[in-house]
């Protein structure tokens, strides 16, 4: 085994209409890559002659749940995993029909990369256009649009370059700067992880080949430095230690920090990773802090850089996403969990709606399962909040309902 | 041969500037710390399940580093077929000590006294069994958050559960009715009697667990190492270990092969592989090659139907 840099996890969803080919897509990268083991592709070659079809059917190796098998359907988000010569790959599943939108934002909530799958014959759907608002909503860096089926359609570079100018136009509508065209044939595997020989005139990269390659440069990093107390560690007397994950730029022993919402300045006497010390650490990174000063500080705060550090607030503007089939009732207060913080939350105003297929919002008296809306958001404590499209960590939240402790929201900051 | 990702990145030279991103390995390390963070942070009373298996002695290591130099903020529960290799469990109650942290440990055969357990024949596998005992456990200590080692690449019905996973009073999972996990926000919120299983591991496969271990040097019990064990060798190349609880049945041979053991559970339900891995880094290289799944090779429950594991979970498994 020869030595190589270690580029690290990149998280991608995948998103298609149904039929559009997904799972053989994933069953591809997965077993082109291989992934896919000997007894578990012998489980599936056995459901597939059972069913009657004459080749393996690389969709079953997506296929989990009792539920799924028996209705021929995806129910929930599955998580795969892969790793080529320089990375490992973790790829949320998210089905693509009902429910879509509360499965989508959960998986591409984690995700830095989204593959939207279109069926070269049918060109820009609907569902696409949702999708691609979504993730565009949600903040994912990089979007790949695979154009599937390309063996159906003889493999005519007009009809690709006709999706792509298609694709690329209504992208443009909602404001994203950057997509990446590949056409692919999930089942044949064409551009998928070989090239293969019936897409020469295509000259970009395949699709595996791009997810090795594309450049993961974190937005986190060049940020101000974040850092939610998740806990505070006081063994005995001499040592306190708040631990949490970085969520924004980096630190380094003796700089000058800001605890927030009280707004103490102290500095930083020591980094430690378990009881390792460390000299520096930065946005991913998972620290125990020591501070110069006793402040006190505990989980829910805040500790951030001196310079452009947030202002606590208690009313902030947010997107939601309603995720629950109980819909939103104005009189009921939620639980608001946001970094490591939890307070309680008043919706209030009018609800404006975000219609996904027009992009236009209206009025709504209410939120059921499923809907985006814009609305004000009243807190019972201050919080230290950002915009979601500066900073996905100190940007998102959820909501809680303490009737049923359930999810019933998530929501951006505005 | 499946490409593989290694566990140390190159050094660092000058002109690389600040480091700034995270080998895949640091970066499931920060994930599992914060998860376990969480957890402290949100359960009232929760456990760690400590079998001695490797992936729960990864747990120990990355409770290590969530919370040193403080103790651990939950006890280590075991729960104990009284089927178990006596090295494991010699390893398990050497490793909690070593550590400092409170071990409790649960056996089946109380429940079995209890008669909450009722076994068909004496000699089954009480994998399926330990859900009894560890619901029992649950309600004795009250626990509202179990914190396990289970890994999405296992099984296809882990594929879908959830880090922070929702247990019901009768400690059923209900895959259909998930709560949304988003982001990094993780919410342990429980009712009385209800309870969180915590998945710190859940994105890690087999491979990044041995490359952890490596990394990290961590010690494990002899049987994860190629040793010369007598074997029946069953229909289809399963290996099955001839012990007191699995003698050989009349008519099969016994022979002795180098195998070593790729997952550490309940006798008779837990078949070695054939290796010459005596090392570590031996192991990797054979988890590198291999084409047969962890469960897959060693594991005869979730071999009986597709949806076992997933029938298990919904009984409270682990």
């Amino acid at each position: 085994m020869t030595q190589q840099i270690d580029h690290g996890v990149l998280r991608f969803l995948t998103c298609g209409s149904v039929d559009d080919g997904k799972s053989t897509l994933i069953g591809r990268l997965l077993y082109d890559s291989k992934a896919i083991l000997a007894d578990a592709l012998q489980a599936i070659e056995r459901t597939s002659a059972r069913r009657g079809h004459s080749q393996v059917d690389l969709s079953l190796l997506t296929d989990g749940l009792q539920a799924e098998r028996e209705q021929g359907i995806t129910i929930d988000v599955a998580y795969r995993y892969f790793a080529t010569g320089t990375r490992k790959y973790i790829l949320a599943d998210a089905p693509g029909h009902e429910q879509y939108t509360r499965n989508m934002v959960t998986a591409a909530s984690t995700a830095d990369l989204a593959i939207l799958l279109i069926d070269a014959r049918k060109g820009l759907l609907r569902q696409t256009r949702r999708h691609l608002a979504l993730a565009h909503i949600l903040g994912i860096r990089h979007l790949v649009v695979a154009v599937n089926k390309m063996d159906l359609v003889a493999y005519d570079q007009a009809r690709f370059e006709a999706i792509r100018s298609e694709v690329e136009a209504f992208a443009a509508s909602l404001g994203v700067a950057h997509l990446t065209f590949i056409p692919i044939s999930a089942l044949e595997g064409d551009l998928i992880v070989d090239r293969g020989e019936r897409l020469d005139w295509y000259e970009g990269p395949t699709l595996l080949e791009f997810l090795e390659a594309v450049e993961l440069e974190d937005p986190r990093q060049g940020r101000p430095f974040r850092f939610p107390v998740q806990g505070v560690l006081r063994p005995h007397q001499d040592f306190r230690g708040y631990t949490g994950r970085i969520a924004s730029g980096r630190i380094e022993a003796g700089e000058e920090v800001v605890v927030l919402p009280s707004g103490r300045r102290t500095r930083v006497k020591a980094l430690w990773l378990g009881t390792l010390p460390l000299s520096e650490a930065f946005a991913g990174q998972s620290v125990t802090v020591e501070l110069e000063d006793d402040l006190d500080i505990s989980r829910g705060d805040l500790i951030a850089g001196p310079s452009q550090a947030p202002v606590p607030t208690q009313r902030l503007e947010a997107e939601l996403f309603w995720l629950s089939e109980t819909p939103w009732n104005p009189a009921r207060k939620y639980l608001f969990r946001h970094t490591s913080r939890e307070t309680r939350a008043h919706l209030q105003g009018t609800a404006q709606r975000l219609d996904l297929d027009t992009l236009t919002r209206h009025a709504a008296p209410s939120l059921a399962l499923n809907d985006i809306a814009t609305l004000a958001v009243q807190l019972q404590h201050p919080v230290v909040v950002e915009a979601y499209a500066t900073d996905r960590a100190t940007g998102a939240f959820i909501l809680v309902d303490e009737a049923t402790q359930a999810t019933v929201a998530a929501g951006l900051v505005r | 041969m499946p490409p593989t990702l290694h566990a140390e990145p190159k050094p660092r030279t000058k002109d690389q500037g600040p480091r700034t991103r995270l080998t895949h390995l640091d970066w499931l390390e920060a994930e599992a710390i914060h998860i376990l963070r969480e957890v402290a942070g949100q359960a009232a009373n929760p456990a760690l399940l400590f079998s001695g298996g490797k992936d729960s002695l990864v747990l120990l290591r990355l409770a290590e580093k969530a919370f040193r130099p403080g103790r651990f903020p939950f006890p280590l529960l075991h729960i104990d077929t009284g089927h178990n290799y006596p090295e494991v469990i010699a390893f398990r109650d050497q490793r909690a000590a070593e550590l400092g942290e409170r071990l409790l440990v649960r056996g089946l055969e109380d429940s079995i006294a209890r008669g909450s357990i009722q076994l068909r024949r004496a000699d089954e596998s009480r994998n399926r069994h330990q859900s009894v005992t560890l619901l029992e456990a649950i309600a004795e200590f009250q626990f509202d958050a179990l914190i396990g080692g289970a890994r999405r690449d296992e099984e296809k019905a882990r594929a879908k559960e959830r880090i922070f996973s929702f247990r019901d009073a009768f400690g059923q999972w209900d895959p259909k009715a998930q709560r949304p996990e988003l982001w990094d926000l993780y919410n342990a919120r429980i009712a009385p009697g209800e309870h969180i299983r915590a998945f710190p591991i859940s994105n890690w496969t087999e491979l990044d667990v041995w490359q952890y271990i490596e990394r990290e040097g961590l010690e494990l019990p002899a049987i994860y190492f190629a040793h010369e064990r007598e074997v029946v060798v069953k229909p289809g190349g399963l290996l099955m270990p001839v012990t007191e609880l699995t003698p050989a049945k009349p008519g099969e041979r016994v022979e002795r092969r180098f195998v070593r053991f790729r997952t550490v559970g309940d006798i008779p339900c837990t078949a070695p592989v054939a290796s010459t891995a005596r090392t570590v880094a031996e192991i990797l290289v054979e988890t590198a090659t291999t084409d047969l799944t962890e469960r897959g090779a060693t594991r005869l429950d979730d071999q009986t139907s597709e949806a076992s594991m997933e029938q298990r979970k919904r009984e409270g498994y682990f």
